[in-house]
């Protein structure tokens, strides 16, 4: 039988019907794609504007990147500011979310909405603040303050993702350990973390990643030999389009299209089981 | 206690966003001589440039809302009519704009929009239009650079409803005679509308505190909230002023989530009923 004329879906609509559907789907999906891929071909362009397709083919943009000091050192630096933060967000939110979780805590409501607090506030607002706080603590402008503004966002993630994680899994697994002699600490790394392991990867790595692309507390907080690379990005897209940008643009799209991918994969891992 | 695990994160928050907040919210309420008073909030009500900034972030924050929900839902729908495997894989042109940093898409938006831009090249070529057409550097650009940011936090949360919207429902109503369209419009659409409801609303709350992408796309034109703030630290380092409209700001998305969240129970949509 013709694909066309099978029937799509409960109501005995045909694949044919449904064409437009189709079609309206695909146009969105390449809408939404195309942005976040077209830097690819233009970073690989020999000419000083923007063109598309490229007439002349060169590594030119990925070579000023490379030896440019400034971009270098920001990319170090927002790199650094990257890992710390996912290793200080990853257990701090794990830890509040299984407490939160477990506790059953009449409170426990409560605290979860307040932690979640930097999702809903405005990040401009977050930004001035810390600004105007840090600034009378000299922490403007140093790795520690934006380790610090950069953990309070990631964090929330990391509680939501491990939240969900433990509503999947049955914690009578780790009452079971603890009755049978196993101390708390114990019970949750030998039962409940492998269990989970999954999802905290996961939170890790979007904790690393909320910091590595974040943009406007960076460019408030950040400066000087501590500029991070969003904000060096955010200045040079202001004055002129550099095409350097769409060299440093390929390199953050394969870094999340990895990081995405890796998720993928722990979740596919994660339903086997 | 048990509870005492949380404790590290909460004095992260205290001392990240509470304290910062407190002290901007006490700001707002300092005079230019160092007095106390009500100057910066009385200043918004009477020059018209403040209501301007406001009436614009309301207007960008409630199209961008429409954008995303007109080509939002379609898409949400596509995908849950797919098959789990199927809809994991097209999702893919959902998630990967979603964890691309937003510095790149708006950058590549600024590159496809250009007078010389693919965009304005691909319309010409299929007749579209006959000369470019300013496409950034305005309105227009904010509104398409918004959506597909924002489109992820809709589609998300509007695909995972129609997903648990029972299959046997819209058979019963095809059994007992219901047309393929009535039963969408009868059965369907009103179980899907939690979701977008919520989405519209993340969407929304979002839309209302951005910045880079105004500044970028909207070449000085479309001044938000946020962009104001901004303007007013760098160009009269005013403080008061700034932190006035900033706690203007939060209120107003406070007092959103609340009326939501009473409609909603968005915190059982995260934490879950027990």
């Amino acid at each position: 039988m013709d694909f066309w004329k099978k029937p799509a879906s409960e109501t005995q609509i045909t694949h044919g019907d449904r064409l437009w559907l189709y079609v309206v789907a695909l146009v969105i999906m390449l809408l939404m794609i195309i942005p976040t891929v077209i830097v690819v071909p233009m970073s690989f362009s020999d000419s000083q504007y923007l063109e598309f397709p490229p007439s002349h083919w060169s590594l030119r943009w990925y070579e000023e990147y490379f030896d440019s000091a400034k971009w270098m050192r920001s990319t170090m630096t927002s790199f650094q500011i990257g890992v710390l933060t996912m290793l200080v967000a990853t257990p701090l939110g794990t830890m509040a979310a299984y407490a939160l979780y477990v506790s059953g805590h009449r409170a426990a409501r409560t605290i979860f909405v307040f932690l979640i607090t930097p999702m809903i506030v405005p990040v401009i607002l977050i930004a001035i603040g810390t600004f105007y706080v840090f600034g009378r603590l000299g922490l403007n402008n140093t790795i520690g303050g934006l380790v610090l503004a950069h953990t309070s966002l990631a964090t929330p993630l990391v509680m939501i993702i491990i939240t969900a994680a433990l509503r999947t899994y049955d914690l009578n697994q780790e009452r079971v350990a603890r009755s049978l002699g196993a101390s708390r600490l114990k019970a949750f790394f030998l039962i409940t973390l492998p269990q989970i392991r999954f999802s905290i990867l996961t939170a890790a790595l979007l904790s690393f990643l909320t910091s590595f692309d974040e943009v406007i507390i960076s460019i408030f907080i950040s400066g000087g030999v501590n500029a991070t690379l969003t904000k060096q990005m955010f200045s040079a897209l202001r004055d002129y389009i550099d095409p350097t940008i769409a060299a440093i643009s390929t390199i953050m799209v394969f870094i999340s299209t990895t990081l995405l991918l890796a998720t993928q994969f722990f979740k596919a891992r994660k339903d086997k089981k | 206690m048990l509870l005492g695990l949380a404790a590290p994160s909460i004095l992260i928050i205290i001392a990240v966003i509470m304290i910062p907040l407190g002290w901007l919210f006490y700001l707002s309420l300092i005079g230019k001589g160092g007095e106390f008073s009500l100057v910066n909030y009385q200043k918004m009500i009477e020059y018209k440039s403040y209501a301007r900034v406001y009436l614009t972030t309301f207007k960008v924050s409630i199209l961008t809302t429409l954008v995303c929900i007109l080509i939002g839902y379609p898409l949400a729908y596509f995908l849950s009519q797919l098959s789990q495997r199927m809809a994991g894989i097209f999702m893919l042109t959902v998630l990967l704009p979603f964890w691309t940093s937003l510095l790149v898409r708006t950058y590549a938006w600024l590159v496809l929009l250009q007078k010389k831009g693919l965009l304005n090249e691909f319309a010409i070529q299929i007749g579209l239009w006959e000369t470019p057409v300013k496409l950034v550097h305005n309105m227009t650009g904010t509104l398409i650079g918004m959506a597909h940011i924002m489109l992820p936090f809709l589609v998300l949360p509007l695909y995972g409803a129609m997903r648990r919207i029972e299959p046997d429902l819209m058979r019963a109503a095809a059994n007992l005679g219901a047309k393929p369209v009535q039963v969408f419009w009868k059965v369907f659409f009103p179980m899907s509308l939690p979701g977008m409801v919520a989405g519209s609303l993340i969407v929304f709350v979002l839309c209302l505190g951005f910045y880079v992408t105004p500044a970028v796309l909207g070449g000085g034109r479309v001044v938000m909230v946020a962009t104001q703030i901004t303007a007013i630290l760098e160009n009269q380092f005013n403080w008061g002023a700034a932190s006035a409209l900033g706690v203007v700001l939060l209120i107003a998305t406070l007092i959103i989530l609340y009326l939501a969240g009473r409609l909603l129970k968005l915190d059982n949509v995260l934490f879950g009923k027990n």
